[in-house]
């Protein structure tokens, strides 16, 4: 067994698995920071200019509840950048020069306007002018929102790579263009479908917890103004949201059609392919037995075409399809080598290998001072560069992801994403009708929402994710040959090491958040011993 | 402007940069030396409580600068962050370990229904305070006295093991907590994060009894400082070092380069100097018997400490020294030039620095704002409280 096939089924796997823990866990908590910050900001905006008192004590009070949530988040913000390098040395290489840039300017730009000004805003009340205090808080919001923008860069870069070149001399991914980079369209739309769903957890939270306190019939006050607030904010959240749901599933289809496949079950491409509502992955399915990818489907004839392509007649390659290759790929960007037949990942996997070997030529042509091999090494490089990647992988269904985990994500984030906007309008309905102390069932159902914006929020990166894979960044570097060589056996134990932790931590965070809330607001907002 | 600079000047450009956010960690280190003195100063729950608070307030910095300093070097000198994180990976993952439990300590230690009691949450704030500052130190150390590794760029090409950095020991970076070099450094940054946190208490707390024992503890840590610094200095300069000939890109053995670093970089003798000079001058200003200056010690010790880490840092990587050297292959070490992202990248990210100045100034407003009034007993009863 060589090197590789060992780290293909302990390593990558241990190594995926404890980034992909660290990464559920951490957004457990951004979401919320990046909603509640800004809930708390307009909050407090209404005290200072209306001077009401109240005002002042409902600011408090999230405020309480957004400080128990944002130290954690920050906590496993700082393992999540350390384990780019721990866990994934060779991509760190590979494209540091890329993905880093955002890192370190999220660093400069964002992290400290958050950790300066959220200590003014936890801390100042009595100690800055309130002009001060409210800018700090505002500052707080945008800080945080600022760190998201660039870490989304820098994700949506390992979607779609684009702005850079490899350079054979030093084994790695350049830049050549900042702005195509932060502007790149996965990226744009990437930052806002993330950033609005923080906005609808934030939403949910506020009116759910609100909810709570109106079925107690307790600081009914706050829970009304908490819940006009949260829901008029969490319905436009939730409308840009799925606006920018329909930008990212677009992008897929363009950018990532294995990925757009996999989200919906579909093996076997067609034109003027329909979208499934709903429906069950066949758990036996293999590729090329014959069977339907789905075993019951509810399905919107030939939607899928129009909102991937914007054309109801496009042909959608399903996962055969990019397997076999074959088909005209007319309604996405490829390689031109591919423009009037998709190859199939059996050929991509030959002109990987090609390119990979093109680089040890290079590289030895260069150390033996061989200009002519040197040129000639480099230009079979960069003519295959684009397949280099799959120089990596072993057999074509190496390039297809976990199929029923991306199908159940997407179809139960978008459900949900749906779902939201009818609570909320329903919310501020009732809130105008002035009965919504009266109506029972929807304060629960706010209330049991709570779980489910956090199932909706953490489905969306697992669809991303996992959807992605085998790659770590498309096209150009699998997992396998992204990870750090160290024993399978260490990233267990920290892995483990992790689950406790987080665990502990997320255990005490609940019973801390629930005690806070059931304790209500004080006069200055908080509860303390 | 910054287009016009060399590849060569941007790197040097950006082991300053990095240089500065690594001298600005250790001195934001005080919270975490402060952390470690909670028992030894606070002798009733108020004491510690008003000691948790001032540091609390605080904690944020020294998280972030420890995040943009990690998140520069991974933009900078990828190849480090490559090397030195995917292979020294128990150091690491320790250190990473140490921080979790700092940032949520403060937020859930007097919450009601925190799991695992106060006590529990102040034992994390010690550890994060021990293990934190000793083991960032023996990393910082590994920058003068080396660690084993493998870097081969062609391994992108081998298909069955295509990693690139490959780390050499299987302790993945326990082995340096045995090298007695690095250990002199590791206590030096712990004493040294201990006089600086006394430092800012004398400058922030306002009762009486616990600054009667900060006096106390600042003797004994100072000393304690000084003879593992001093050590680790003379240690540094008598022995040998990794240096790089530019031209070839080769990489030897130079004895007493990093004596010889400092001689022949005035500038850097001059900074090191000052430094050292400030740090002492703030241990003895709370021996002055002029209460309106003794708690002003930390001005001079902070911006003190500021200089020599900046100083050892560019010891360590300037005048063509390999910044983190392998006593495995010795030509794998990694120097600025070698390891550093391209030019454009350098360029870019060089505007993005000009952002620094802005952020320290914001800063320094938000911090003076906040620490205007000393802070006592009578603060405790505010309502935002850790």
């Amino acid at each position: 067994m060589d090197i590789l096939t060992i780290l293909a089924f302990n390593l990558v796997d241990w190594s995926r698995a404890q980034f992909a823990l660290t990464a559920i866990f951490h957004w457990l908590f951004v979401p919320l920071t990046l909603g509640l910050s800004f809930l708390i900001a307009i909050m407090e905006s209404v005290y200072v200019k209306t001077g009401n008192p109240e005002w002042k004590r409902i600011t408090k009070f999230w405020m309480t509840l957004f400080g128990i949530n944002f130290a954690i988040g920050i906590a496993t913000g700082l393992i999540l950048e350390f384990e780019f390098g721990t866990n994934w040395s060779n991509y760190s290489w590979f494209v540091g020069d890329i993905f880093g840039a955002p890192l370190a300017t999220e660093g400069i730009m964002a992290f400290f306007l958050e950790a300066t000004f959220v200590a003014v805003m936890f801390f100042g009340w009595n100690k800055v002018g309130k002009g001060f205090h409210l800018t700090s808080t505002w500052l707080t919001a945008v800080g945080a929102n600022l760190s998201a923008l660039w870490i989304l860069v820098a994700n949506a870069w390992m979607q779609y790579p684009v702005g850079m070149q490899f350079n054979p001399d030093t084994a790695r991914n350049e830049m050549m263009n900042f702005w195509e980079v932060l502007l790149s369209p996965v990226a744009i739309n990437k930052f806002f479908h993330t950033v609005l769903s923080g906005y609808v957890t934030g939403a949910v939270f506020m009116t759910g917890v609100s909810a709570w306190f109106l079925l107690k019939k307790r600081e009914t006050l706050l829970a009304q103004r908490s819940i006009l607030t949260g829901s008029a904010f969490g319905l436009v959240s939730a409308i840009l949201l799925a606006v920018s749901g329909d930008g990212s599933a677009y992008n897929v289809a363009q950018k990532q059609p294995m990925k757009l496949a996999a989200m919906e079950g579909l093996y076997q491409g067609k034109k003027g392919t329909g979208l499934v509502v709903f429906g069950f992955p066949a758990p036996d399915k293999k590729i090329h037995d014959g069977k339907d990818g789905l075993t019951a489907r509810v399905e919107i004839p030939k939607i899928l075409s129009l909102l991937g392509y914007r054309d109801k007649n496009a042909f959608v390659p399903g996962i055969e399809d990019i397997v076999d290759g074959g088909y005209k790929p007319e309604y996405y960007p490829v390689p031109f080598a591919e423009k009037e037949k998709a190859f199939s990942a059996s050929e991509k996997i030959r002109r990987g290998k090609i390119a990979v070997s093109a680089l040890k030529d290079f590289r030895n042509a260069r150390k033996n001072g061989d200009r002519t091999k040197v040129i000639a090494a480099d230009s079979i490089l960069k003519t295959n560069f684009n397949w280099f990647g799959y120089g990596y992988l072993k057999s074509p269904e190496d390039i297809i992801p976990n199929v029923p985990v991306t199908f159940y994500s997407f179809h139960i984030m978008v459900g949900l994403g749906f779902f939201f906007i009818l609570l909320f309008a329903l919310l501020l309905f009732h809130y105008f009708k002035k009965n919504l102390g009266k109506k029972n069932h929807l304060l629960r159902l706010a209330l049991w929402t709570i779980p489910l914006v956090y199932l909706a929020s953490e489905a969306g990166w697992v669809v991303a994710e996992v959807g992605r894979q085998p790659w770590a960044i498309q096209n150009l570097l699998p997992d396998v040959a992204a990870v750090s060589m160290v024993d399978s056996t260490s990233v267990m134990i920290t892995f483990i090491l992790f689950a406790v932790i987080f665990a502990i931590l997320l255990t005490a965070e609940l019973m801390i958040m629930i005690r806070q809330i059931k304790a209500g607001p004080k006069e200055g907002g908080t509860t303390n011993v | 402007m910054f287009e016009q600079l060399s590849l060569f000047g941007l790197q040097q450009y950006w082991w300053m940069i990095i240089s500065l956010l690594g001298s600005i960690l250790v001195f934001l280190m005080f919270v975490q030396g402060g952390q470690t003195l909670i028992f030894v100063l606070g002798k009733t729950e108020m004491e510690r409580k008003i000691l948790v608070n001032i540091l609390g307030r605080k904690w944020e910095f020294t998280f972030t600068t420890l995040v943009t300093f990690g998140g520069a070097f991974f933009a900078s000198f990828p190849l480090f962050y490559s090397t030195s994180f995917g292979g020294a990976y128990w150091l690491w993952m320790i250190i990473l370990f140490c921080f979790i439990f700092q940032a949520v300590s403060y937020e859930f230690r007097t919450k009601p229904g925190n799991l695992l009691g106060q006590r529990v949450y102040e034992i994390f704030l010690i550890l994060n305070g021990i293990l934190g500052t000793f083991l960032l130190g023996i990393a910082v150390a590994t920058f003068f006295t080396g660690s084993l590794f493998s870097i081969n760029k062609m391994n992108l090409s081998d298909l069955a093991a295509p990693v690139i950095s490959r780390w050499e020991s299987p302790a993945h970076g326990m082995e340096a907590v045995l090298n007695w070099k690095n250990i002199l450094l590791g206590l030096a940054v712990f004493f040294l994060s201990r006089v600086l946190g006394l430092l800012y208490f004398l400058n922030t707390v306002g009762d009486d009894n616990i600054l009667l024992r900060v006096k106390k503890q600042l003797w004994i840590n100072a000393l304690l400082f000084l003879l593992f610094f001093l050590s680790f200095i003379v240690t540094l300069f008598l022995s040998r070092g990794f240096a790089l000939n530019p031209s070839s890109g080769v990489i030897f053995i130079e004895q007493y380069k990093y004596l010889h670093n400092l001689l022949a970089m005035p500038g850097v003798f001059i900074l090191l100097a000052l430094g050292v000079v400030a740090v002492l001058t703030g241990i003895l200003f709370p021996f002055i018997e002029q209460s309106k200056i003794s708690g002003k010690g930390i001005w001079f010790a902070g911006p003190g400490t500021i200089l020599t880490v900046f100083s050892l840092f560019l010891l360590a990587g300037f005048n063509n020294t390999a910044f983190y050297p392998s006593t495995y292959d010795i030509q794998s070490s990694l120097t600025i030039r070698n390891s550093s992202s391209s030019r454009y990248t350098l360029t870019v990210m060089s505007y993005v620095s000009l952002l620094v100045p802005i952020v320290i100034v914001y800063i320094w407003y938000a911090w003076r704002s906040m620490n205007k009034v000393r802070t006592d007993a009578k603060e405790m009863e505010e309502e935002h409280l850790y």
